[in-house]
């Protein structure tokens, strides 16, 4: 395996008497889309939180672009773009001005400008560049938020349940999307979700479960491992629990 | 990129996002400047013959009493602002805005930092628009270099309160709490001090327990370092008390949004 963006050790964290993770350990290769699967309350929001620094983790170990999280932060967390389950864009303000503040936050200096033409032209939205993100339809707003999480060319992308709000179409282009951007630049992503059918094109899925990994392998062998013809059926094995879907349910 | 360019780069990046909301929020220059003008022009006027300031430092002699409150509402203009500042802290967690911020790679007391200047430039800002005010009314104040002395010791008290904004944005958890920090926080900082009446006034209406509260409180300090200032003197005890809260206040609130326990860890 080529050299790994994230490494994260045994890492555990506790709310109290609630074990939100317990020693989950998971790596991400530069070029490599690793998809989180789990369901609601997995800890998956945990684990993001602790990997953006957030929070501290309880135990264990984080390392992103080999620079340890805890006592490297500002190196660790130039490495790394995010994109949150909750918007972080500033409504009021324009497309432009919301990366510019994203750049100057990172000390992009003279670069940012080249960068930011060239993000937005890659996502299309060259137009609406001076338009406030208010007036931006849910699907390219998470464009916006995914141009943004590039800006500063990290190493390690990670995605929160970037999907949610968006209708089908939006979900599956923002997918496929990523996905170009993992071939293209050889960038490592990390990518949460809930949903079994955003995890079948992933090189290796991670399935977390009540705060434990119980599972990391690519989507056949997972399949294999459970026993089972298809993804959704390897959740339920795994899990005990209904997996869902975009269009819902799978019964 | 070097990490001093990096860290002003950070730093025009909240001043300027502030500076633009800001003036996106038209009603907001307005009222800042509206509030202390009423407390001036009709107050002030109705109280004109009331109160009989005597000569106390830093004055030299018998003052108006328009000329007497203009520090105290000075002050005041930087309390209202200190808080909203921490309102606005509250609105960009609600936002998302606040983990954008937090996730910059720069050490996040610096991030706090920043967003304690930006609140202050703000502050001042609208203290000099009120100002202005203070001149088209023809207030007797000591313009030149009056102003330029006081400069510094708004800006410091202009920290100190913006330092509490922040200390008490790490524990609001609803943007609806203004009323609240009305009642709590700015009205009793505001009647507690020598804003608008000199505090001997309290001792010698017999009102021993409020003065001593006041003596106490650090916006009476706060007032005081500008009133001094204006008239070209430094009062040194206000400018200790000014800058040692305001370096607990902050220590305290950057504690507060340490992700191994402020809201960071409650609010997620």
């Amino acid at each position: 395996m080529s050299q790994a963006v994230l490494h994260v050790d045994s890492v555990s964290k506790s709310y109290g008497a609630l074990k939100a993770l317990n020693e989950v350990s998971l790596s991400v290769a530069r070029g490599e889309f690793v998809a989180l699967l789990g369901p609601n309350g997995a800890g998956k929001s945990t684990l993001f939180q602790l990997l953006t620094g957030l929070f501290v983790p309880d135990t264990g170990r984080i390392e992103i672009d080999t620079h340890d999280l805890r006592r490297q932060g500002s190196q660790a967390l130039a490495a790394l773009g995010v994109v949150f389950q909750q918007s972080t864009l500033d409504l009021d303000l324009t497309v432009r001005a919301n990366l510019r503040f994203h750049a100057r936050l990172h000390g992009m200096g003279r670069a940012a400008r080249e960068r930011i033409d060239a993000e937005l032209e890659r996502i299309g939205l060259v137009e609406q560049a001076n338009s406030p993100v208010r007036a931006l339809s849910g699907g390219n707003r998470r464009k916006v938020e995914v141009a943004r999480a590039l800006l500063h060319q990290p190493a390690l992308l990670l995605m929160d349940e970037p999907t949610v709000g968006l209708d089908p179409a939006s979900r599956r282009a923002l997918l496929e999307y990523v996905h170009e951007l993992r071939a293209g630049r050889g960038l490592g992503v990390l990518w949460a979700t809930h949903l079994v059918d955003e995890v079948e094109d992933a090189d290796r899925v991670i399935v977390l479960h009540k705060g434990r990994r119980l599972a990391a392998a690519t989507p056949d062998a997972l399949c294999g491992q459970a026993g089972t013809a298809n993804l959704a059926g390897a959740f339920l094995t795994l899990t005990g629990e209904t997996p869902r879907t975009q269009e819902g349910v799978v019964s | 990129m070097s990490s001093a360019s990096h860290a002003f780069q950070a730093l025009v990046a909240v001043a300027s996002r502030e500076t633009v909301k800001f003036f996106h929020q038209r009603g907001r220059l307005l009222s800042a400047v509206v509030r202390p003008s009423l407390w001036l022009i009709i107050f002030a006027a109705g109280f004109k013959n009331v109160f009989g300031v005597a000569v106390l430092p830093p004055y030299e002699s018998y003052i108006e009493y328009q000329v007497y409150v203009v520090p105290g509402l000075l002050g005041m203009v930087l309390l209202f602002n200190g808080m909203q500042s921490s309102l606005a802290m509250v609105y960009d967690r609600e936002m998302g805005i606040m983990r954008l911020l937090l996730t910059a790679p720069l050490p996040r007391s610096y991030l706090l930092f920043c967003k304690l200047l930006a609140g202050t430039f703000l502050s001042l800002l609208q203290a000099y628009a009120f100002l202005i005010v203070c001149a088209l009314f023809d207030v007797n104040l000591p313009w030149w270099p009056g102003l330029v002395y006081a400069l510094p010791a708004m800006f410091l008290t202009g920290l100190m309160l913006g330092a509490l904004g922040l200390l008490l944005s790490v524990s609001i958890k609803q943007l609806e709490n203004f009323a609240g920090m009305m009642n709590f926080v700015i009205f009793p900082m505001f009647f507690l001090s020598p804003a608008l009446y000199p505090l001997w006034k309290l001792k010698e209406s017999g009102a021993e327990v409020i003065y001593h509260l006041s003596l106490y409180n650090p916006f009476t300090h706060g007032v005081e370092l500008i009133r001094f200032a204006m008239y070209g003197q430094f009062n040194i005890l206000s400018c200790a008390v000014v800058l040692g809260t305001l370096v607990v206040l902050f220590l305290l609130a950057a504690w507060g949004y340490d992700p191994q326990r402020g809201l960071v860890r409650r609010r997620g």
